[in-house]
């Protein structure tokens, strides 16, 4: 049964790839991402981890998603790139082979590490997933105990990005509001 | 593991090749929110590698990775649609191209 599903959701996630690469349009290539994280939160349901599946949808299919959405339609890129035209010569043909070689060296390094990767090493206590606990109290546990200081610096770093993104896109002040206390003869 | 018959390795060869399809995606496409996409896709690939693994180990560790991997991975889609919203304001439909033009 789990290698129905495990085929199926492959293909489903391998399909939407190459759907997000191959699109010539962006609102396109998003709905395939969506299909993409969509097949791999049914890998992480298929691995006993039901929180990070929900949380796949809802952050990723939900929230980011629909930013890219959003910003495609705000600046209006939302027409077709002509993806014949090849501004930089030899790219295409140099990016599969690069690509190649990574897909490449990446199985030799999973088919090299194999002996390595047959769970050998199995962890307990807080951190064993065959206990009584659901996947969401185990994670709970762990990452406020382990990796609480991880967890503050996350905190940290969304804030950064929210501030960040604010000042990026923030309009100049308008010339005559700078202007105003020039104004003053006292 | 409780995965009949289905080994680790059978998620990580989904995983180099979600990986590879989305590096190639980067280089070849000049939309920057395409290439943000391609990035997600990479993102992606590790995260199923990282669940798998720490099933295959009975690490709840895996699932902790991929926690953070979901943060940061909102954050740089943050940043970079900023980015992109900003470069697109001051010259519409750049391209990764034009981003040459922000050398000084």
């Amino acid at each position: 049964m789990s290698e129905a599903v495990f085929v199926v959701a492959a293909v489903i996630i391998l399909a939407g790839a190459v759907g997000v690469v191959a699109s010539r349009n962006p609102v396109h290539a998003a709905l395939f991402l969506v299909q993409t994280l969509v097949g791999v939160a049914v890998l992480f349901v298929l691995n006993d981890a039901h929180f990070l599946a929900a949380v796949q949808v809802v952050v990723y299919a939900g929230a980011i998603v629909i930013l890219f959405l959003f910003v495609i339609m705000l600046l209006g890129v939302d027409k077709a790139e002509e993806l014949r035209v090849e501004p930089i010569f030899g790219q295409r043909p140099l990016a599969v082979v690069v690509g190649a070689a990574l897909a490449a060296a990446l199985a030799t390094v999973v088919v090299a590490g194999a002996d390595v990767l047959t769970g050998l090493r199995r962890a307990g206590g807080d951190r064993a997933l065959d206990g009584e606990a659901t996947d969401i109290e185990r994670m709970g546990r762990v990452l406020f105990g382990e990796f609480a200081l991880a967890v503050e610096i996350t905190a940290a770093l969304l804030t950064v990005a929210v501030v960040g993104a604010v000042i990026l896109t923030r309009r100049s002040p308008r010339p005559e509001a700078t202007e105003a206390p020039v104004s003053g003869d006292a | 593991m409780d995965l009949a018959g289905l080994s680790v390795g059978w998620y990580l060869a989904l995983s180099v090749a979600l990986f590879a399809i989305g590096g190639v995606g980067l280089l070849v496409r000049r939309n920057p929110l395409v290439m943000f996409m391609c990035v997600e896709l990479m993102l992606n690939a590790v995260n199923v590698a990282f669940v798998a693994l720490g099933a295959g180990l009975n690490d709840v560790g895996g699932q902790v990775a991929v926690f953070f991997v979901l943060v940061v991975a909102a954050t740089e889609v943050v940043i970079g649609l900023a980015l992109v919203v900003a470069i697109n304001r001051r010259r519409a439909g750049a391209t990764a191209d034009d981003v040459t033009l922000l050398k000084g």
